[in-house]
């Protein structure tokens, strides 16, 4: 299966599928010691981004996301890439920075087709995501 | 992207090895929003601080140093984590400290003016109709664009600090006319008599359209917004809705109408704020099984202005024992506050003045609120209700006057 992107940034990464109802930001709902999030209420509350392809419908605010993603790839705990749907210039610019491939844009939205926990490959030079099938 | 010449000369190394990379980066975020080519810039707005950067962030800054970087336009910075005369008493490390002082020596290295201020729009540069701009923070940029009709994307720190070195950023986003249309109606019938109410708006409006190119038009408003009204608006706008403009009917410079700021297309939707609405919003907020010790006035930094009023609210009253009570402000305005007077009636009150901080960016805040055993924040400002989340405070947003009145009595009414 496959979801295709309408834009994106960086190398071909793999990794396992966390996937939000809510929105993000590395500064408002994440613990930038442990790659966390632990912003009360979040719906990925105590759920951990590190190593995982993490699929956001939003953005949220935060200028400051930019120099978090480069911290946090600098601390060993980024994820493995940022697929939203929506983003802002922020995320993009950070993820750039930090040289986390980053997406946005979806079709289909990833809710029918991936599940958290699924192995996921993001291709960004062919703007797509496959579903890999499990072992 | 096109090339112009002066952006060819600083691919090749005419202006030194920090603005060629600069630029090799700027490009990939020009290609990832399909702009066509760059847009110079006549100021810059970055935020730099250790809290934000952390060590690998500051690591970067150091060889950017020593590489010979410097400002090609006006760079001035945002509001910081460190206050050095609250620092010890806060209970703020040591290390990090020094390690700020290190940053800002890089950033001053480089030419860039630490101003340590997040209102730059009221205490720095205001740009004009039409100016292309790189600003950093939310709430800067969206004044910029809105406010004073200039052109901003939300510039984060490494795009800034690029934009800085090569004197152009990117031209995709609120640089394009496309992106500067009003794309839905919000008619305001609440009288929105307090700096928290127009937060609130921002709340109720963000939150329902988390859409960075979304843009609400606001009019049916009777009175005339004041600029501290429109900054609290847009603080929180950029907040919860991760907006980068608004217009405002009669109010800013390309809305004269509700039909120009739509530039002749329909409204996708109305939306209609009333004194309910707003009602709502507050009763939406608890002390939970907490206590209200903790009042901040920041985020964004308090304009001279507002300082006057705090003054006013707090003068012959104390912050209850036991309770704290943080003002954040521009190293301008606060000296301007000790030469009115200001200042000290608040100190005399057992108010914290913390100087070109953010109270929400202070470096160590979260064991900070676990010393403190601090649960909730009061605040009236509803960007930082919005955004102290992931240090686990609970938030409790109220009027100007009543937040001065809780930090007095400890309690919430």
């Amino acid at each position: 299966m496959i979801i295709r992107v309408r834009r994106a940034f960086g190398p071909v990464v793999e990794g396992e599928a966390l996937l939000s109802e809510e929105g993000f930001s590395p500064r408002y709902d994440l613990d930038r010691w442990s790659g966390v999030i632990t912003k009360p209420g979040h719906k990925l509350e105590g759920m951990s981004i590190v190593d995982k392809v993490c699929f956001f419908p939003t953005a949220k605010g935060g200028i400051a996301a930019g120099w978090a993603f480069h911290d946090i790839k600098w601390k060993g705990i980024a994820p493995k890439a940022f697929v939203f749907g929506v983003t802002n210039p922020v995320m993009v610019q950070g993820a750039i920075f930090a040289g986390i491939p980053i997406t946005e844009g979806w079709d289909p939205p990833p809710g029918g087709v991936v599940k958290t926990g699924d192995r996921v490959r993001v291709d960004p030079q062919r703007r797509l995501i496959e579903v890999l099938r499990p072992d | 992207m096109e090339l112009g010449p002066e952006e060819r000369a600083i691919l090749g190394g005419a202006h030194g090895e920090a603005a060629r990379r600069a630029l090799e980066y700027q490009l990939e975020v020009g290609r990832f929003w399909g702009a066509k080519r760059f847009v110079p810039v006549t100021n810059v707005h970055m935020m730099g601080d250790i809290e934000v950067m952390g060590d690998g962030g500051l690591a970067y800054l150091r060889d950017e140093a020593a590489r010979g970087a410097r400002c090609a336009v006006p760079t001035t910075t945002n509001a910081r984590c460190i206050d050095f005369a609250h620092c010890a008493r806060l209970g703020q490390d040591a290390g990090e400290a020094a390690k700020e002082r290190e940053l800002i020596a890089c950033l001053r290295r480089m030419d860039v003016l630490t101003t340590d201020t997040c209102i730059n729009y009221q205490t720095v540069y205001q740009p004009h109709l039409g100016e292309h701009v790189a600003w950093g923070d939310t709430g800067t940029v969206i004044y910029a664009n809105s406010v004073f009709g200039a052109r901003s994307n939300f510039e984060a720190g490494p795009a800034a600090l690029a934009a800085a070195l090569t004197g152009r950023t990117p031209e995709y986003g609120f640089h394009l006319d496309a992106h500067r249309r009003g794309s839905f109606a919000v008619r305001l019938e609440a009288a929105l008599e307090d700096l928290a109410d127009w937060g609130a708006v921002g709340k109720l409006v963000g939150e329902a359209h988390q859409d960075y190119f979304a843009v609400p038009v606001f009019h049916g408003y009777r009175r005339t917004p004041t600029a501290d009204e429109l900054k609290h608006l847009g603080a929180a706008l950029a907040s919860y809705g991760s907006m980068g403009m608004f217009h405002f009917v009669g109010v800013t410079p390309e809305a004269p109408s509700l039909e120009a700021a739509l530039r002749g297309r329909e409204a996708a939707e109305e939306i209609v704020i009333t004194e309910q609405d707003l009602s709502a919003v507050y009763s939406g907020y608890g002390l939970g099984d907490g206590d209200a010790r903790l009042v901040v006035f920041s985020g964004p930094q308090q304009s001279l202005l507002e300082m006057k009023r705090l003054a006013q609210l707090f003068e012959g009253r104390r912050v209850k024992p036991g309770s704290s009570c943080f003002v954040t402000t521009s190293g301008g305005v606060l000296a301007q506050s000790r030469a009115l007077g200001y200042a000290k009636v608040l100190e005399d009150a057992g108010v914290t003045l913390l100087e070109g901080v953010c109270f929400y960016i202070l470096q160590n805040l979260s064991p900070m609120r676990v010393a403190n055993r601090w649960t909730n924040m009061v605040s009236n400002s509803a960007k930082i209700v919005n955004i102290i989340g992931a240090h686990r405070f609970n938030t409790i947003l109220r009027r100007t006057a009543e937040c001065a009145e809780i930090a007095c009595s400890g309690a919430l009414k």
